[in-house]
């Protein structure tokens, strides 16, 4: 399989983020946070709650310019960046196949997305407005619309926060199957260890608030040998690397 | 933009009545307007029976005046014309109030510099705009119809402020992260969101917009309805003054229950769960 994406990596290097408060409080949220992801690697971020793994998001999806510090998008190919945000954010007066296809450029406007939504298990849910569907299912199709844009590199947050474990294990299934499809650069967000080691090639360890990097933890094993077994072992030598975390 | 699947379209749910009992459920209201207009028409017609008048005809006479009318055309003419300016005004201030709206809503500090003249315009009194615009403009449409909007501007921008302070940032981020094109976020991410906002809006504008609009053809048009009602008080003319009054309040009626209703539950069918 060809990893598709940028030619030039992810380059992550932040020099300070800071947060003032309307009381004048201000709260240092990212300081010297500095990584790389590969062409085509799936890499996680991964820290505690409130370290300010969003804000590092928010910063490289473009959102927050307030920060000091650069950091480089692949380049090469497609342009676009996806993200899978915390919570769906699909309009909701649109249906599930208009909510993609607004995010589509226009060369992509009309392209088949029956493979996409198949894949996903929304085959039948195309015409339904968000209202009318379950929080997995939403998050599904907040899946979709990341990838029917064949980004060049695909950012996403917590995407399986607030699920109940058997839904979010499925989905997390559905992701890698969707990504092995057409690897992405992508960088994932959150404080699972678990879901760390079962999706990631490699995982970047942040340290408590202001977030910087602790370390790196690359899993070079194939996903599909992944198994019950393996995974202990993995959390096993993972703890063994980061005594502390999680 | 002509990608599939993105358009408006009709629900998918069938709206229907399912049951008689649901058919007549939906009667009951519309019978009873009609029983309570038939009531208020009989009122009149044992009033004006028991103090004939001139100044106070019955409902028998002024119907005939709005039969004549309409049949030698000047009911039409003159609805039409009036029709009209209160199109052109709604338009007009519905657009510059909305656009004014949202821009106060979304930067602050231009919105408590420029509070303090929208609370101004607000408390102008519509005639006093209106005789300045003829003043200063000339006794032309023109005039007469940026005189009626800038009588309605000031309750729009209100309005539509507050539709933008209550926007939802992430809807505008996941514009930005996709990259919506400016005219898609304004379709799709934008006006949705402001929907209800609009509908406030515009529900009650145009109520007050045809109301001002009658005065501004008295004061300075030579046709409309405000026009010749002006005319006939001149003439004395109670039935004619009831009959135009009560044509034009049709119309109005007509356009709430045919226009304004129907895309105000077209622009929120999204809301509809099925049961
Ligand atoms: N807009 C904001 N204003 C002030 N403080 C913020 C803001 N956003 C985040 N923070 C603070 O920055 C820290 C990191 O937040 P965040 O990046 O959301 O953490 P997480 O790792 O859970 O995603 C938190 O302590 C939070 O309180
Ligand atoms: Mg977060």
């Amino acid at each position: 399989m060809q990893p598709v994406g940028g030619v030039v990596p992810l380059r992550v290097d932040i020099a300070e983020k800071t947060f003032r408060s309307a009381q004048g409080v201000s709260i240092k949220a990212l300081q010297d946070l500095s990584f790389e992801v590969r062409q085509g690697e799936f890499a996680c971020l991964l820290g505690p709650s409130g370290c300010g793994k969003t804000t590092t998001l928010r910063i490289l999806l473009g959102l927050d310019k307030d920060f000091s510090g650069s950091f480089q998008l692949p380049e090469g190919g497609s342009d676009r960046i996806a993200a899978v945000f915390q919570e769906p954010v699909l309009l909701p007066w649109r249906t599930v196949e208009q909510n993609v296809r607004l995010a589509l450029p226009k060369s992509l406007r009309t392209k088949k997305l029956d493979g996409l939504f198949d894949t996903l298990g929304l085959a039948g849910m195309r015409s339904l407005y968000p209202a009318e569907l379950s929080l997995g299912l939403a998050r599904r199709a907040a899946l979709a619309r990341a990838f029917a844009t064949e980004p060049a590199v695909l950012f996403l947050d917590e995407p399986f926060a607030s699920l109940d474990e058997r839904t979010a294990e499925r989905l997390r299934h559905l992701l890698l199957t969707v990504w092995s499809a057409r690897p992405t650069t992508a960088l994932m967000v959150t404080h699972n260890l678990r879901e760390a080691l079962m999706l990631s090639d490699r995982i970047i360890v942040l340290a408590q608030r202001p977030a910087h990097v602790l370390g790196m933890f690359d899993v070079k094993l194939p996903r599909h040998y992944r198994n019950p077994q393996v995974m202990s072992d993995l959390l096993r030598s993972f703890q063994q690397k980061f005594p502390g975390v999680a | 933009m002509s990608a599939p699947d993105i358009g408006d379209r009709p629900p998918g749910a069938a709206v229907g009545m399912s049951s008689q009992s649901g058919l007549a459920a939906a009667l009951t209201p519309v019978l009873t307007v009609a029983a309570s207009l038939f009531g208020l028409g009989l009122l009149w017609g044992l009033a004006a029976n028991a103090w004939p008048s001139r100044a106070f005809p019955g409902p028998g006479l002024v119907w005939q005046v709005l039969l004549a009318e309409a049949a030698n055309g000047d009911l039409f003419y003159h609805l039409g014309a009036t029709l009209g300016r209160v199109a052109a005004a709604y338009v007009v201030a519905m657009v510059a109030g909305s656009v004014i709206g949202v821009l106060l809503g979304s930067h602050r500090r231009a919105d408590r510099f420029f509070s303090p003249w929208v609370v101004l315009f607000l408390n102008i009194p519509a005639l006093v705009v209106i005789v300045l615009a003829y003043i200063w403009f000339g006794l032309n449409e023109a005039a007469a119809i940026g005189a009626v909007a800038v009588n309605k501007i000031p309750n729009v921008v209100v309005t539509m402020r507050e539709g933008a302070r209550a926007l939802d940032p992430s809807y505008a981020e996941m514009a930005a992260v996709y990259r919506f094109g400016l005219l898609d976020r304004i379709r799709h991410v934008l006006l949705p969101q402001l929907q209800p906002y609009l509908a406030a809006a515009s529900r009650s504008g145009i109520a007050l917009i045809w109301k001002i609009v009658l005065v501004v053809e008295l004061l300075g048009r030579s046709n409309g309805v405000g026009f010749q009602i002006y005319l006939y008080f001149q003439l004395f003319d109670v039935a004619a003054i009831l009959a135009y009054t009560l044509a034009f309040v049709a119309v109005m009626l007509v356009i709430e229950l045919f226009l304004v209703q129907p895309v105000e539950r077209h622009a929120t069918r999204w809301r509809r769960r099925p049961a």
